[in-house]
């Protein structure tokens, strides 16, 4: 007999969901953190090899314990607040630019439904912490709160390296926030849902609903790569990586809006940029490379994928110079905006001729 | 134009302002009365086309009078010649007009020649200290400042 | 991008500053990121060395000279040595193969400083990749450097009237493999950066400085040849029997930071191309000019020869003295013309010796390379300039 399990609710079985829903956040959260620590590292042995050096090895075999050691010692580091500085906002900054990374990981499903029975009863739980109806929205709106801890941590340092950083990180996030806004449009007017598991679920299905190309599923990279580029490029932006990583352009600004900062709190804004990138990794393969699907079980595909897009960032990062901010903003307003409407317009007309 | 060629031509214009000329190791070094060194200097660059002042500094020869010589060694690019003009400059009032006008990159030399030397440029743009502080007591480079800096012990070694 | 108030921000850029390339002060009047006013504050690194150098024999100055351009000791050793063998009237005496190891040497340190200044360049630009691929490089240029001069960066290699020591055996098979491996790296640097769209937008149009206006400033060396003037001093005033070697020099017309930069790589190529023909004609031979009263004795005829000896504890003590005169010696250095105007009185000091530094010259082109530029430009610009700020403030 096949039993068909139950969705756990906060009404029904308090107790259960509040243990399942804890366990979830726990282990999401966990694996973030382990993950942030060790994008570090393999930043540092990819981009070694792609510069002919070898990164870390000394502490631990082949230098693995080198994020932990990093760790412990920026967190005994004393931790200076300059005594200019707006101390309030200078302490709130890197937790606001912190918490909005990490806060996003939420909304995303990493896997499919898992099934347990408890009491006898089956029941499924999705490997997500919270599957949001507007979940694309909540991800734009917690991207866009990022900026204020960047802009609060420019304006708190009072140095005029960090204000630079602030206003270039203020003006580039959200220039290029719009275009990524836009190109996500395209998706769900394709999906119909703004659900993220919503999403998944459509990309499960055969590509452009041909029954005789099964095997290609519908992942909305084909139908949509111009809005996947947009996507990579603009959230490439967003979290401030190279090219775009002007608001702490090291050459220019010298540390950009954290130059002021120092133990602790410097290695927060290190833990944001890792955890934003796999955000917006995490986000990138649930819209365009359909979610945990493919060949492998569930939440390995979605590694998966999620480390190519890390690895890809890292690449970039070993091979690009910096824009120039002129540059960047004809980028963003000039090439990228337009880009971005057109798909939608283009988007929404092959839908009402085709669908 | 060989060199004297250009020391006769430059002799027929200012027959008054030059004092000396001399040959040394195929090096022509023309010393000239300071009064009129702008108007040489812009005939040196017009006429003879000397359109790039390789180096200005100053010299010391303390003891004798006059005490300094700003040295002028100009290059023209197009013939590949070099000339060098000196113009002395007396101890008390030590100072000279700018040829900042004639070559922008006199600026920051005459600065420097100032800073270190204590001659003045009349007429300088902008004649600060340059590679000393700006609130520097005395003239480094003149014979009379001690190697070791003001107020130390002289340096005992070999050296002394 | 027009300025709209007449508020501005000053910021201090340096002398502790990741990209100012040593201890070089930028006061930046800013107006938003549009650079309104900069000015250079330099002597940071004042050592005092002409004052130093009046007070030492001319042998005691060579040391000196490693310290003016760091990035390019044996370029300055060079000059200095010309210098004095010029002010003594010797430069005739050098034998051939001093002056083909010196040719040999300075072009190494050519590609040394080059390497460098494209490091430091591409990283300043936010490319990170090519710095190490250079000093990749730069590393074989050091250790050939350490086998023949024991130091890696402070040569002190060449003496008045020849050198200090000759080519250590399978120096030379080292250096040709290195030379011939140097079309190949320039190759993969310009696979990471010619074609690159951003760095093209980062360099095309930026610092433009015309050849006029860069006569004016005094600028030299690549920098001026990439504004369109054809002037390399090795080809148009030779020194050190440069008149025996076939080398192109590279002119551009863009004026700006790009044509600086593909003049630069393109010099790379030709001193790879020096070194090779220096080797060709490379013979064996004495490395010291026969004159005993001022060239060091090499170390063991001093232990084994009572009359090198005595030279060599009268050269040590006292000195030479050049019969009194006045000089100016210049050298094409990596970044320049740098030249040595020295005089003497006949005792065994200089009297006065000035150091015309090339980086001291091109940095005054600073101000009207970036006013009215973006904050990145200035960046770019001192890049570009590849200014030393040990020859600088000297």
């Amino acid at each position: 007999m096949v039993m068909t399990p139950e969705v756990l609710t906060l009404s029904e079985t308090p107790w259960l969901f509040t243990g399942v829903m804890l366990v979830k956040i726990a282990v999401a959260f966990v694996v973030t953190i382990l993950i942030v620590a060790y994008a570090t590292y393999a930043e540092r042995k990819i981009i070694g090899r792609m510069q002919t050096r070898m990164g870390p090895t000394m502490t631990g075999p082949k230098g693995l314990l080198q994020p932990i050691a990093d760790g412990l010692k920026l967190f005994f580091k004393e931790d200076i607040i300059p005594s200019q500085s707006h101390w309030f906002a200078f302490i709130l900054a890197p937790m606001m630019i912190l918490a909005p990374a990490f806060i996003s990981i939420s909304v995303i499903p990493f896997g499919g439904d898992l099934e347990f029975s408890y009491e006898g009863i089956l029941y499924a739980v999705p490997m997500q912490i919270a599957d949001l109806n507007i979940g694309v929205l909540f991800i734009v709106a917690m991207a866009g709160l990022g900026v204020y801890g960047i802009v609060l941590a420019g304006l708190a340092s009072n140095s005029k390296y960090a204000l630079l950083g602030g206003i270039r990180s203020t003006a580039q996030m959200i220039s290029y926030e719009l275009a990524v806004g836009l190109s996500i449009v395209a998706i769900f007017m394709l999906s119909e849902t703004l659900s993220l598991r919503g999403i998944v679920a459509a990309q499960q299905l055969p590509l452009w609903g041909m029954e005789s190309f099964s095997f290609i599923p519908n992942w909305y990279i084909f139908c949509q790569p111009l809005a996947f580029g947009l996507f990579v490029i603009g959230s490439m932006a967003e979290i401030n990586r190279t090219p775009f990583d002007l608001p702490e352009a090291e050459t220019e600004l010298v540390s950009g809006f954290c130059t002021e900062y120092s133990a602790m709190k410097y290695a927060l804004f290190f833990m944001a940029e890792y955890a934003n990138m796999i955000t917006v990794s995490a986000i990138a393969t649930t819209l365009f490379l359909g979610g945990w699907g493919g060949p492998f079980y569930g939440w390995i595909n979605f590694l998966l994928k999620v480390f190519s897009f890390m690895f890809f960032f890292i690449w970039i990062r070993a091979t690009f110079p910096r824009l120039r901010y002129d540059q960047l903003m004809f980028l963003g307003w000039k090439i990228m905006l337009p880009l971005a409407l057109a798909n939608i317009v283009i988007t929404g007309i092959s839908i009402l001729i085709w669908l | 134009m060989s060199a004297q060629a250009i020391v006769e031509k430059l002799k027929g214009k200012f027959s008054a302002e030059i004092l000396d000329v001399v040959e040394f190791r195929g090096e022509t070094t023309v010393t000239v009365k300071k009064e009129q060194i702008v108007d040489i200097c812009t005939f040196m660059r017009d006429d003879f086309g000397y359109n790039l002042l390789c180096d200005l500094c100053g010299v010391d020869y303390m003891g004798k009078s006059p005490r300094f010589m700003v040295v002028y060694n100009l290059y023209n690019i197009t013939t590949k010649q070099r000339i060098r003009i000196k113009a002395p400059v007396e101890e008390l009032n030590a100072n000279i007009d700018t040829v900042s006008t004639v070559w922008g990159t006199a600026n920051w030399h005459e600065r420097e020649c100032w800073d270190l030397m204590g001659i003045k440029f009349n007429n300088h743009p902008d004649l600060r200290r340059i590679l000393m502080p700006a609130d520097w007591e005395g003239h480094p480079l003149r014979k009379d400042y001690p190697l070791q800096g003001p107020d130390r012990e002289p340096y005992k070694g070999r050296l002394s | 991008m027009a300025a709209n108030t007449n508020e501005t921000m000053t910021i201090n850029m340096g002398p502790q500053h990741p990209s100012t390339h040593g201890v070089l002060q930028l006061i930046l009047e800013l107006d938003g990121e549009i650079v309104v006013k900069a000015t250079p504050h330099i002597g940071f690194l004042h050592r005092g060395i002409e004052k130093l150098s009046e007070h030492r024999t001319y042998h005691q100055i060579i040391p000196l000279t490693d310290r003016l351009d760091y990035l390019a000791p044996m370029s300055n050793n060079l000059g200095y040595v010309l210098a004095v063998e010029k002010l003594l009237g010797i430069t005739d005496e050098i034998p051939e193969r001093v002056q083909r190891i010196r040719v040999i040497m300075t072009e190494l340190t050519r590609l040394k400083s080059h390497l460098v200044w494209l490091a430091c360049h591409a990283l300043d630009i936010g490319a990170m990749t090519v710095f190490l691929y250079c000093f990749r490089e730069r590393e074989c240029i050091t250790d050939i450097y350490e086998k023949v001069s024991g130091a890696r960066m402070t040569s002190n290699y060449f003496r008045v009237g020849g050198l200090a020591d000759d080519l250590p055996d399978g120096l030379e098979g080292e250096i040709r493999t290195f030379a011939e491996s140097i079309p190949a790296h320039v190759e993969e640097y310009e696979g990471l950066l010619t074609g690159n769209r951003i760095w093209q937008k980062r360099t095309v149009g930026v610092g433009e400085i015309s050849a006029e206006a860069a006569i004016d400033i005094g600028i030299t060396g690549p920098a001026l040849r990439a504004s369109g003037v054809d002037w390399d001093l090795r080809r148009d005033n030779p020194y050190c029997g440069y008149e025996d070697y076939e080398f192109e020099v590279p002119v551009r017309t863009g004026c700006d930071t790009f044509d600086r930069y593909r003049v630069r790589l393109d010099e790379m190529l030709q001193s790879a191309q020096i070194i090779l023909q220096a080797l060709d004609k490379l013979k064996p031979g004495p490395t010291l000019a026969d004159c005993p009263k001022i060239v060091l004795p090499p170390k063991k005829d001093v232990v084994n020869n009572i009359e090198s000896l005595i030279h060599h504890f009268k050269i040590v003590t006292a000195g030479f003295e050049p019969e009194p005169g006045e000089i100016y010696q210049s050298v094409e250095a990596p970044k320049g013309e740098l030249g040595y105007y020295l005089i003497s009185d006949g005792s065994s000091h200089p009297f006065r010796m000035k150091i015309r530094p090339p980086s001291f010259v091109n940095l005054q082109g600073l101000p009207q390379m970036v006013e009215g530029k973006l904050l990145a430009d200035v960046v770019a610009v001192i890049g570009t300039l590849d200014i030393v700020l040990g020859e600088i403030d000297r």
